[in-house]
């Protein structure tokens, strides 16, 4: 039982990542992202490689993976976050089948059958193989990340960002460089997202692309929805809640995606904000911002 | 300090400003009035870098804007009171005053600036923690002329303050304004409420359908029977002492 609520938690965690990640994106930078499951595969693919054939301890895979999903994640934001939302929509939508794709029919990827034996990571000898031991990684990793993403949201910049969401117009007219600030968070959403790949991989020491699809990018948008965008303590509840709700629906695991699809249309009609975004339960959030 | 010669713009294939050409002098209120759709916010979105110009030339002090992207513009010393207020809605009202520093590097002097912006406006002193959002119409236009004088504009540009207000909230604005005018700021204000602009401003322009179609001191265009008769209705009294 044991090994199972932990195993709960690790992925939940991952999951934090994931929502906290494209929160930044969405939630902040007022952008949106319908494919960001991609730099979350992109970052397990090029970790595992990095490991698998190179021997890189776990701490350079990781870097390697923020790395890499970093630059596509710059290299797909550059030319297309001037498009208009809808248009970047699709564009984002069509760069996750893509890459999807790649994984699926590229040979070092492994193709369908994915990569293997992918090694747990190892510090100072010991092995990270235990549960228990993975889920202290996973949560001293997701604790950096919530410390370093309040610091960013309640900075300078973080007020700059949310100018942008609120009116993007208006922030040009402020002396903000609008395209400079979207380009930037969708960067450094797309290497928080290999991150979460890096540790994916090693605990589960195997990867396929089937885990990286649209179905893992509706996901996260829902989980972002569920919590409230904007908010981060919203993520880390929506990541949550969302990891724990497959399992008391494995009976009906079939009726999972029609689950999300239908949680994410009554959520965005109803209560668009959230269970903490910005509405009456977030006051306390709001106050931050003064 | 602001001119602008023959400027021509519009939206994709529709002709807005058709070659309008006006000046403002340092220290002046400048006023440019004209009905819906005569192309006032074309204007000052021309002048802003928000929308790049056909053709034609806007310069200020000497530099040229017309191609400037937006966010360099305000580092030039011009800032945009935008139609409909436009604070951030979900950022505090300090936030939001904040901002209107962005650009600005002197840290210190925009800590001053926000303590004398909360002084002048005890509004935004009350206020300083609320979202923007849930102030009121009045309150956020107060906001959003604070948010613009945080940049220390040496061009304060206001695209129709009075609109959307209860007459009672339009007398503060227009109070707000014609202490700035008294402290020297050089303002250029674009407004459909003639009677307003007119008392506050020293020269006007009347826009037409994309064409400056009058223009003259303050005085002479509240004479002038086509104004009144289009933009200040018939039998004009002064109907706000």
């Amino acid at each position: 039982m044991t090994a199972y609520v932990l195993h709960l938690a690790i992925i939940a965690g991952i999951y934090i990542i994931l929502t906290v990640s494209i929160n930044l994106i969405i939630g902040y930078a007022g952008q949106v992202s319908l494919g960001h499951a991609a730099f979350y595969g992109i970052g397990a693919y090029a970790s595992a490689l990095v490991s698998l054939n190179w021997h890189f301890p776990f701490a350079a895979a990781a870097l390697a993976a923020m790395l890499v999903a970093g630059v596509c994640g710059l290299a797909l934001g550059l030319p297309t976050l001037r498009l208009k939302e809808d248009y970047l929509a699709i564009v984002t939508l069509g760069f996750g089948v893509i890459v999807d794709l790649i994984f699926l029919n590229l040979g070092i990827t492994g193709g369908p059958d994915g990569l293997p034996g992918i090694p747990p990571p190892s510090f100072f000898g010991l092995s990270f193989r235990q549960p228990w031991l993975y889920l202290v990684l996973v949560i001293v990793t997701v604790i950096l990340v919530l410390i370093a993403t309040y610091r960013l949201v309640d900075s300078y910049h973080g007020r700059a960002l949310r100018a942008i969401r609120d009116h993007e117009i208006t922030a040009q007219v402020m002396g903000i460089n609008t395209p400079a600030y979207k380009v930037f968070i969708f960067t450094l959403a797309a290497a928080l997202a290999g991150l979460a790949g890096s540790l994916y991989a090693h605990y589960i020491t195997f990867i396929n692309p089937e885990t990286f699809g649209l179905h893992t990018s509706i996901l996260i948008l829902t989980m972002v929805v569920l919590g409230g965008m904007g908010s981060i303590l919203g993520s880390v509840l929506g990541a949550v809640i969302l990891t724990i709700l497959p399992e008391l629906l494995r009976e009906v695991h079939a009726y999972q995606d029609l689950v999300y699809g239908g949680l994410l249309v009554v959520l965005l009609i109803w209560r668009p904000e959230g269970i903490l975004g910005r509405g009456k339960l977030s006051l306390k959030f709001l106050k931050k911002e003064g | 300090m602001l001119t602008l010669k023959s400027l021509q713009a519009g939206y994709g294939r529709v002709p807005v400003l058709k070659g309008i050409s006006l000046h403002v002098r340092a220290g002046e209120v400048v006023t440019l009035i004209g009905g819906n759709g005569a192309g006032k916010t074309t204007t000052l979105r021309a002048i802003s870098g928000l929308l790049p110009p056909r053709k034609g030339t806007v310069e200020f002090d000497g530099q040229d804007l017309t191609r400037m992207p937006a966010e360099r513009i305000v580092t030039l010393g011009l800032a945009l009171v935008p139609e409909g207020r436009r604070v951030f809605t979900s950022l505090s009202v300090t936030a939001n005053l904040e901002l209107g520093a962005y650009h600005r590097r002197d840290k210190g002097e925009v800590r001053r600036d926000l303590e004398a912006m909360r002084q002048r406006f005890p509004i935004l002193k009350e206020r300083a923690h609320q979202a923007a959002g849930t102030l009121s119409g009045g309150e956020q236009q107060i906001l959003a002329i604070g948010r613009a004088l945080m940049a220390r504009p040496r061009l304060l540009m206001l695209d129709e303050p009075s609109m959307g207000l209860a007459p009672r909230m339009v007398t503060q604005v227009y109070e707000i304004l014609a202490e700035l005018k008294a402290a020297g700021t050089t303002i250029l204000l674009v407004e459909q409420n003639a009677r307003a602009a007119l008392k506050v401003a020293d020269r006007g322009y009347v826009l037409e359908t994309g064409r400056i179609i009058l223009d003259g001191t303050a005085a002479e265009l509240r004479e002038d029977p086509e104004v009144q008769r289009a933009y200040l209705g018939k039998g004009y009294k002064e109907v706000w002492e």
